[in-house]
């Protein structure tokens, strides 16, 4: 894949690129210690953060994170090099960087939104990893109707307290920071909202209490958070009063993977526990387990399923090829939208496969000595809902792409 | 070998996919197709060939007849992808011609070599042709042909021959003795016989030619190898048709439903119309991404052009079944007339869904490449 990409490297690029894989050839980190998670989403403990903070401030310190931003808020100044940087990341098999939610949505919406001076205290300890950060949006009234939120920020001079409650919050136990949706304004729904930036950590016991919350697999890794008088700065307001949901809108912009700056994004480590959620996993998977007299993957009615998967994955693929050729694209937003709603269907019905593929084998769950893979596939099969609900369920990814791709006339 | 990002899709390419959409926007409107095909709805009415000749004589003059011809042959030598990219507009326009057959013949007679020279000429020349492989349960491996050369002559009849009405030369299949061999033939010649089928699309015409002794040249003497060389472009090129006519039947259907009331709201509104075309708008884009880097394979990656597309027609055909589908119900009653254009993109695609492979097909024969024959 990086040598298909380095072909149309401007000069600038083919030289990052030749430096990254220098770097990482040199610099790759070993078998981590301990037992990691799937994805960042369920880091479980400090082990687990250890290991990936100390991976992604090696990077950020070499370079590869942050490239494409201004110098002085700690990027690199670089041009569409974080591209780059990604591909060869994920092509040397590196762990996944912790500070996700950081580094794909805190960071572009603070770099777009806030104070000079904020962005310049914040991002670069963003981009190392040292403070993780967590996203306060939901509540246990505000799903899918987001703009709904009704925790609160009273204004007490030039500081604001807010009360309330966030749900499903990914890393919340171990972030400094919280990029969170606020009301500020009880009657007007959208243009009552405005956006802040809230340090977490260091009110625990004091403002702010983090809960674990259990998912479907037994595992934590999200929380929900109560708000009891936490008293925040007017500086960490990002844009202006009432300004929110604009502000929330470059949020999810990044996190759906349809927005202007290009994620720092590593990953590909083998790992005893972890495996790639992909069609050709679920084929070798396939292969080597047993049906009837022969192998599962001579199975015709299972091969079909199998290609079904296949076509779709390598459409996806191509998808986000097209999407760099103006020619071939009649809407600007027609296939960025529909990357997070692919992304997160796709890998569930892959896992969904493989656990059929798996037969009765596949009631054999994690810690099960018998269990195929360590009891993998269920796990992923079972967390690839929180994809397909997380950040905008499919069927408000339908309504989006309905409505602001096909302009069909709004739900709500 | 490795594929440009771009999939080659280059300026030459966008411009001529461009005029292409603007010549058939301004001279063929869907209601001229209308009015073209859909003069008799009799069930049972005689096979006939509605085309618009003199349109046909102006797209030959434009030289998209001869684009995948090479220049060495008196062509343009035009990549796929970008052949790709007028299919998709003819697909869009429905337009009722011999193109993609032309272009299916252009490339198996460029996969039989030097031989194929003197079709070459005659499609650099102006002439439609259309290829006539098909037996009777709809294969196309030569061994199921049922055409046999011998004493001279072609004998037999081969099936399912698209567009066949259209042109004036065929590419036939027949068994020889040797083998089988690939032979260019005049289409009418003496002891060729076009049998016209009645067929549900009324974009297209469609014949069983049965030969008695009809003479012609033969253009390969490996019609496997030359066959297994082009299908590629082939199956790639009618899901690039399926593609545009896809995307015109979610365009038709989305202002349709953007604008018909019921419940005193516009269709779209609901969630029950409106995810189905979202879902029919994902699934033409996964095919056309596919159809193009399918395209993209055939000039820069051959080897790869085989598994790539499968990809693309599966994918086009599983979508063609469902946009159509979606066309006709979304527009309720209306949906259901004759008067009303969706009818006729629906069966375009039903039959496209079918032509050189359906999904079942094609994610057989990926899976042999993918995973292996099964024991």
């Amino acid at each position: 894949m990086s040598d298909a990409s380095a072909r149309k490297d401007t000069p600038a690029q083919a030289e990052f690129r030749a430096y990254c894989r220098d770097w990482l050839a040199a610099n790759k980190p070993g078998e981590p210690p301990v037992r990691l998670p799937q994805t960042p989403l369920e880091i479980m403990t400090t082990e687990q953060l250890d290991y990936l903070q100390a991976w992604q401030k090696a990077a950020y310190d070499a370079g590869l994170v942050g490239c494409d931003y201004p110098e002085a808020v700690g990027g690199g100044g670089r041009k569409d090099c974080q591209r780059v940087a990604n591909e060869e990341m994920l092509a040397a098999r590196t762990p996944f960087f912790p500070n996700v939610i950081g580094l794909g949505m805190a960071a572009p919406t603070v770099f777009y939104h806030a104070q000079e001076a904020v962005k310049a205290e914040l991002l670069p300890r963003l981009f190392s990893g040292e403070d993780i950060w967590c996203q306060g949006f939901s509540e246990p009234g505000a799903g899918s109707d987001l703009a709904s939120v009704q925790t609160f920020a009273e204004k007490r001079g030039d500081r604001w307290v807010i009360n309330g409650h966030k749900v499903w919050t990914s890393l919340a136990h171990f972030a400094e920071w919280m990029i969170i949706l606020l009301r500020t304004d009880k009657s007007h729904k959208y243009d009552g909202l405005s956006y802040f930036v809230v340090p977490i950590r260091a009110a625990l016991g004091n403002g702010v209490t983090v809960r674990p919350l259990i998912k479907i697999t037994g595992e934590t890794g999200f929380n929900e958070v109560i708000f009891d008088n936490l008293e925040v700065d007017d500086r960490y307001r990002l844009d202006e009063l009432g300004k929110g949901w604009q502000v929330a809108m470059t949020t999810l912009l990044h996190e759906r993977g349809a927005g202007e700056l290009q994620t720092p994004r590593s990953g590909g480590m083998k790992n005893r526990s972890s495996h790639n959620i992909t069609t050709s996993a679920v084929i070798e998977l396939a292969r080597q387990t047993r049906r009837g007299a022969g192998a599962a993957a001579d199975d015709p009615l299972l091969r079909d399923k199998l290609m079904r998967q296949l076509i779709r994955e390598e459409g996806l693929k191509q998808n986000q090829r097209r999407s760099r050729v103006q020619a071939l694209l009649d809407h600007p937003m027609r296939l960025p939208l529909q990357n997070k709603l692919l992304a997160s269907e796709i890998a569930q019905s892959i896992a969904s496969l493989a656990v059929e593929v798996e037969g009765m084998a596949s009631s054999l769950y994690m810690g099960d000595s018998n269990a195929p893979a360590g009891g993998q596939w269920p796990l992923s099969y079972m967390n690839s809902y929180g994809m397909t609900i997380a950040a905008g369920t499919s069927e408000v990814q339908r309504n989006i792409l309905g409505e602001r791709v096909l302009g069909l006339p709004k739900s709500k | 070998m490795t594929q440009p990002n771009n999939y080659g899709f280059g300026e030459e390419a966008a411009l001529l996919k461009d005029s292409a959409r603007k010549f058939f926007r301004e001279h063929f409107p869907t209601d001229r197709l209308h009015a073209l095909v859909a003069a008799d709805p009799t069930p049972g009415r005689a096979p006939t060939c509605q085309w618009d000749e003199a349109l046909w004589a102006q797209l030959v003059e434009l030289g998209w007849t001869v684009l995948a011809v090479p220049e060495e042959a008196g062509g343009v030598g035009m990549p796929v992808a970008a052949v790709a990219g007028l299919v998709e507009e003819v697909g869009r326009a429905a337009f009722p011609c011999p193109l993609l057959g032309t272009l299916n013949a252009t490339y198996v007679l460029v996969a039989c070599g030097e031989a194929g020279a003197v079709g070459l000429a005659d499609i650099a020349a102006g002439k439609a042709a259309t290829l006539a492989l098909t037996d009777r349960h709809g294969a196309w491996d030569p061994a199921a042909t049922e055409v046999e050369y011998r004493d001279g002559g072609l004998y037999g009849t081969a099936w399912f021959v698209q567009d066949a009405g259209k042109c004036e030369r065929l590419l036939v299949c027949a068994s020889t003795g040797a083998g089988y061999g690939l032979f260019w033939v005049d289409a009418h010649a003496a002891g060729v016989t076009a049998e016209a089928d009645g067929i549900v699309d009324l974009t297209r015409d469609q014949a069983h030619i049965v030969f008695d002794g009809a003479s012609g040249i033969e253009v390969s003497g490996n019609a496997v190898s030359a066959l297994h060389q082009a299908m590629p472009a082939i199956w790639t090129l009618v899901a690039a048709d399926m593609v545009g006519a896809g995307e015109w039947q979610l365009q038709t259907t989305v202002e349709y439903v953007s604008t018909r009331k019921q419940f005193d709201r516009p269709l779209g509104f609901f969630q029950a119309i409106k995810h189905p075309l979202v879902e029919v708008m994902v699934q033409i884009d996964e095919a056309k991404s596919l159809v193009y880097n399918a395209a993209c394979a055939c000039d820069s990656e051959p080897e790869k052009a085989a598994q790539y597309a499968h990809m693309a027609k599966a994918s086009a055909s599983d979508m063609a079944a469902y946009a159509s589908s979606r066309s006709v119900q979304s527009h309720g009653g209306i949906g259901f007339t004759w008067e009303c254009y969706v009818h006729l993109y629906f069966k375009r695609q039903k039959h496209s869904q079918m032509l050189w492979g359906d999904g079942v097909w094609h994610r057989a024969r990926l899976a042999d490449i993918v995973i292996g024959t099964a024991a």
